[in-house]
């Protein structure tokens, strides 16, 4: 009879780094469908060449690293990065964009460190970072839903709007943009923080098409679905409770303090939630396992920290969203997080 | 900044005997010069006058400018420094060493603002800032106070370069990738000697916004670095 041994930590599954990577990818799988289904083909092309460029990326540097090449690509980690760089990205980002944005992701934030378990920085918010302060016109190029859009965009539009600029008809981004109204939109956030500057109430300002039931249209429903793929991650015990629950925690506690504080001049703690990156960051972006912290009361720390970055950024701060700086930001301060939290080793203290 | 941090690595110029004396130029020279542009190179090694040398290299016009700028004021204040070394009481070496400096900027930047308006206005506060650049004092009281005016002012032309070279190449790596041209602006340096030499290496309607900030610079400055250690290693 055979006894396997394992290392600790005892876990009752023991995920390899491919099959937690693959687990991740399909568990992504609900919110980029709903993604499809209100924003059209934009992001699943995104996501084909984000992925695309980052296996490649990886594969080169690893053969100038003199490392095992098939082993790294098939752990699936290169590949996590590009797809949840091509959820993050306008739907319609030229595809030079993307390609810059995920090669400095995979060269750069990854390999520069060491490559995986390594990076200081979350890849894909780096590049994401990066492609915000580079190209702010093309990052902040928001399509609305495809149900409030003038011009319907075709998988062939979708396609040629990413590799010439232009859809099959000839409309260029900044026409597609334009929603039935004729008005040009932005995000949920966006919009908000846009119409407060103007004088509007939070109230006047929800009555916007853009706007659905509870936060912004669509997006609500695209949230819900990170939310979805996010409790069945939790579940499978591929990440934490820790970092999604203090981070959307803190994230409605902050957003609610403001709220109660100025109603007519703050966006709702719903709207904080389930509009932006929230979801999708709190189970996806956040708990990576690298560049997170790795102690219990650190994780639920490293959480509030970026909720409460997120919420400051987005209240004051200058750009639509928030998430990602607020994740950089808080990456920086995991060593910090981690040292001073420390459990106890058992018996070394007095009780 | 640490100026004096740089004085325990910095290779003094040593009685280079096992090289024998060849030639217009002797060893000392020599080992100046090997010191001032690669070995020591004050951008690439020593990693000082660093705030300068990312702040203002988006471009190669600017990078030049402030290139000329540091290095006449290090070859002067090296060499005015070796001529009053045995003059200047040790206690109160340092402050008369950052009021020659500090004169010699002055003239530059009175010579900026006469001759080069433009560029005095684009490199900004960061011609003033020549005085607090690492680089020059560190070569002052490193060098310049312990050798002949001679082989000082040598010493501060070859620093000078090798710190020309670094933001000349950085300043060029940066516009490309950022804006896609080279010598943009020339006409602030050269007046209209030359004319517009700006060269379109490629065109394109967005600039790449993070090769011109600070963070690009940073970037680039770090590939450079490895740049140099991979070339050191293999020779």
């Amino acid at each position: 009879m055979k006894f396997a041994l394992a290392s600790s930590p005892f876990g009752r599954k023991m995920f390899k780094t491919p099959d937690l990577m693959r687990l991740v990818i399909l568990c992504l799988l609900p919110g980029i469908f709903v993604q499809w289904y209100v924003f059209g083909w934009g992001n699943l092309i995104q996501i084909i060449i984000a992925g695309l460029f980052a296996v490649i990326t990886e594969a080169v540097i690893v053969a100038i690293r003199k490392r095992p090449v098939l082993p790294t690509i098939r752990d699936n980690s290169a590949l996590l990065t590009g797809v949840l760089l091509g959820i993050s990205l306008p739907p319609y980002t030229p595809w030079w964009i993307t390609a810059i944005g995920i090669v400095f992701a995979i060269l750069v934030a990854k390999h520069l460190y060491g490559g995986l378990g390594q990076n200081l920085f979350n890849p894909a918010m780096v590049a994401y970072v990066l492609l915000l302060i580079s190209f702010p016109v093309h990052m902040t190029s928001w399509a609305p839903p495809e149900a409030l859009m003038q011009h319907s965009v075709t998988l062939a539009d979708a396609w040629s709007m990413i590799t010439t600029g232009f859809s099959i008809d000839g409309y260029s981004l900044h026409q597609i943009k334009i929603a039935v109204d004729g008005t040009t939109m932005a995000t949920p956030l966006d919009t908000l923080k846009t119409d407060l500057g103007h004088g509007l109430t939070a109230s006047e300002s929800m009555t916007k098409p853009i706007f659905g039931t509870f936060a912004g249209y669509g997006t609500e429903w695209v949230s819900f679905a990170f939310l979805v793929g996010g409790l069945v991650l939790l579940k499978q015990k591929a990440i934490g409770w820790q970092i999604p629950v203090s981070f959307i925690g803190g994230l409605f506690l902050f957003a609610l303090i403001g709220y109660l504080g100025d109603p007519d001049a703050s966006a709702s703690p719903l709207l904080h939630l389930f509009s932006g990156a929230t979801m999708f960051a709190a189970f996806f972006i956040l708990t990576d396992p690298v560049t997170a912290s790795t102690t219990v009361r650190g994780r639920i720390i490293f959480g509030l920290l970026i909720a409460l970055l997120t919420y400051v950024i987005r209240t004051w701060g200058g750009y639509p969203d928030a998430v990602a700086f607020a994740v950089i930001l808080a990456n920086m301060c995991v060593p910090l997080i981690d040292y001073y939290t420390q459990p106890v080793v058992y018996g070394s203290k007095k009780a | 900044m640490s100026q004096l941090d740089d004085v325990s690595n910095d290779a003094q110029p040593s009685d280079n005997t096992k090289l024998a004396q060849t030639g217009l130029i002797s060893s000392e020279s020599k080992e100046i010069i090997l010191q001032g542009l690669w070995k020591n190179n004050p951008g690439l090694v020593q990693l000082l006058g660093l705030c300068p040398l990312l702040a203002v290299s988006s471009t190669v016009i600017n990078a030049l400018g402030l290139a000329i700028a540091t290095t006449a004021v290090l070859v002067l204040s090296n060499w005015i420094v070796s001529l009053v070394r045995n003059h200047v009481p040790k206690e109160i070496r340092i402050p008369i060493f950052v009021m020659i400096i500090a004169s010699l900027v002055t003239c530059i930047e009175l010579l900026m603002h006469a001759y080069t308006y433009d560029l005095y206005l684009s490199l900004g506060i960061f011609i003033p800032l020549i005085v607090t650049n690492c680089a020059i004092i560190g070569r002052a009281e490193a060098y310049a106070s312990k050798n002949t005016p001679t082989l000082a002012a040598l010493d501060g032309l070859m620093m000078g370069l090798g710190f020309s070279f670094v933001l000349l190449t950085l300043g060029a790596v940066r516009e490309v990738l950022g804006s896609g041209t080279l010598f943009y602006g020339a006409q602030a340096l050269f007046g209209n000697l030359f004319g517009d030499i700006t060269v379109h290496v490629f065109t394109t309607e967005s600039t790449f916004l993070f090769a011109v900030l600070p963070p690009g610079a940073f970037v680039v400055m770090g590939f450079l670095i490895a740049v140099k250690n991979i070339m050191d290693k293999k020779a």
